[in-house]
């Protein structure tokens, strides 16, 4: 069954289109990868999924139903967990209480997720539970905010440039996580610029350029160094 | 027994705690909804004029106190949550400026509509006036309002707080005040949260409403205007953005408003509130950040 369908998609902000006709779609257990330039349209996706950018062509459903026009609060809601560009953590906040607002995001009568999910898969977010978020490392913060979209047992997590800004160690780490998650059934949608890394751990990577989607990559590609600029360049 | 300083007495400083602490209240009251509307609602004084004609019609229709405290209660919460329908929510993805505006008009309509409907000289606040009579408190004559004021409002301001860091509501209202998009995106009912700070802060104007008609003693379309003129002074004075401060500076208004008042002698008293806004420039002249901001202001990291 697919988790997670995008079809014929089209963002636009004024007059300007963001994303133009892609469909993708994501299934339970399996990463895919969204690549590309700078202003691709990446994010664009993201937030339409998320019910956060104008979508004024095609569709987005979740599990078969439409998400179109609905608010974020209720995509969320239906099992959709976005961790957002920079992190976007809540500084004065406590981890523990950063974790907590994850749970805004769970789904009516859902026993899954919560604190637990997220402190098994980084245990120094239990070891810092009590202290501010902003005083956190970087990585630390980001370990955060993909453990706060966990605390809400989504079906789907949308990732929007997790590694950026991470030094090599931590951005190891990053990925690490995001294979274990595929491998507990979760469906993943990875929006990065670390090409190579990125088509190396998704099952499939779509290349966005200009909002449209130009190629798709398996992970037999991620050595394919020529292949992988001219998708860039094309 | 003084306070050997000036003319400052423990019944004057008494009242400066009850001014301070109903002051306070109605800071975190206005508050509560900039932080998740960012909207500085200058109507907070009309809700709280509203409350107390409720309570003085209450008390001339001889409704037992009990009953007209509710009737103020439900007028202010009625009338606080029909803004929020009416104006500040169709108003709220607009710039702040509308809605400083349309905050501005709907306070300025309700002044009109009260001198329309009361009239300009007003209505006596009514039985609860009797809360003026003194308490003997080991030999120091002390208003009872006074004392009533500064414990209810010192009760509200702890009950928020656990409100605020005990419950999920809270919690999600003090993410949406520091980032309501990001806390939508979680999951965070925008709805939810609006009402509930909507509602805190019209609970807040009605306990202020019936402290301040019983200081008061006359209720008048311009009733509690200039307070909350004053309360957002404080605010400012403390710091918009963090409720901490923004209450200790409601608080320190409050009290330098009901000290001085205390102090001054009468033939001078009607300078004292230019006095107060020209210390308020002047703090702010030496501290733009807020008189309780602390140095560098929050880190944020990359």
């Amino acid at each position: 069954m697919t988790a997670l369908a995008v079809e014929k998609l089209t963002v636009r902000y004024g007059a300007v289109e963001a994303v133009r006709d892609l469909s993708l779609e994501v299934k339970p257990g399996e990463i895919v990868g969204l690549i590309g330039p700078n202003g691709a349209g990446k994010s664009s996706t993201l937030h339409a999924i998320m019910g956060a950018a104008p979508v004024t062509g095609g569709d987005v459903r979740l599990d078969g139903r439409s998400l179109v026009g609905r608010r974020p609060e209720d995509v969320a809601r239906r099992g959709i967990a976005l961790v957002p560009e920079g992190r976007r953590i809540f500084g004065e906040l406590t981890v523990e209480e950063n974790l907590r607002l994850g749970l805004a995001g769970r789904r009516r009568g859902s026993n899954g997720g919560g604190l637990e999910r997220a402190y098994e898969l980084f245990p120094v977010l239990r070891e810092f539970r009590s202290r501010q978020a902003g005083v956190l490392s970087g990585g630390q913060q980001q370990q955060l905010a993909i453990g706060r979209a966990l605390a809400a047992h989504p079906g789907v997590l949308l990732l929007d440039e997790p590694s950026l800004g991470l030094a090599p160690k931590i951005v190891d780490v990053v990925f690490e996580a995001l294979a274990q998650i595929r491998d507990s059934g979760l469906g993943v949608l990875l929006v990065e610029q670390r090409a190579q890394r990125t088509v190396a751990l998704a099952d499939r990577s779509h290349v966005l350029a200009n909002g449209e989607l130009r190629l798709t990559l398996g992970p037999d590609d991620a050595g394919d160094t020529d292949r992988l600029v001219a998708a860039y360049l094309a | 027994m003084t306070l050997a300083f000036l003319n400052l007495t423990w019944p004057t400083f008494a009242n400066g705690l009850a001014l301070g602490g109903v002051y306070a209240l109605m800071a975190v009251g206005i508050g509560l909804v900039f932080g998740v509307l960012r909207l500085v609602n200058f109507a907070y004084g009309q809700l709280i004029m509203a409350g107390a004609f409720a309570l003085a019609y209450g008390s001339q229709w001889g409704f037992p106190n009990w009953a007209s405290i509710l009737f103020c209660f439900g007028v202010v919460l009625g009338l606080s949550v029909l803004m929020d329908w009416l104006v500040f929510r169709p108003l709220r993805t607009h710039s702040p400026a509308v809605m400083l505006v349309a905050t501005f008009a709907v306070a300025f309509l309700l002044q009109s509509i009260a001198l329309l409907a009361f009239g300009p000289l007003g209505k006596s606040a009514g039985e609860l006036a009797i809360l003026n009579a003194p308490w003997d408190i080991g030999g120091v004559f002390i208003k009872k309002i006074a004392v009533i004021s500064f414990v209810t409002a010192v009760g509200c301001l702890v009950i928020l707080q656990l409100l605020l860091t005990r419950t999920p509501l809270g919690l999600h209202m003090r993410a949406a005040a520091m980032d309501f998009r990001t806390a939508r995106l979680l999951g965070v009912r925008a709805n939810w949260v609006i009402s509930g700070a909507v509602i805190v802060s019209g609970l807040f104007a009605a306990v202020s409403a019936v402290m301040l008609s019983v200081t008061e003693l006359t209720v008048v379309p311009a009733f509690g205007t200039q307070d909350t003129i004053l309360v957002l002074a404080g605010v400012v004075l403390g710091g918009l953005n963090r409720p901490i401060p923004a209450t200790l500076g409601g608080f320190a208004i409050g009290f330098a408003n009901g000290v001085l008042g205390g102090v001054l002698p009468s033939n001078q008293s009607q300078y004292l509130p230019s006095f107060l806004f020209a210390a308020v420039i002047i703090v702010l002249l030496v501290r733009p950040n807020g008189l309780f901001a602390r140095g560098g202001g929050a880190v944020e990291r990359v």
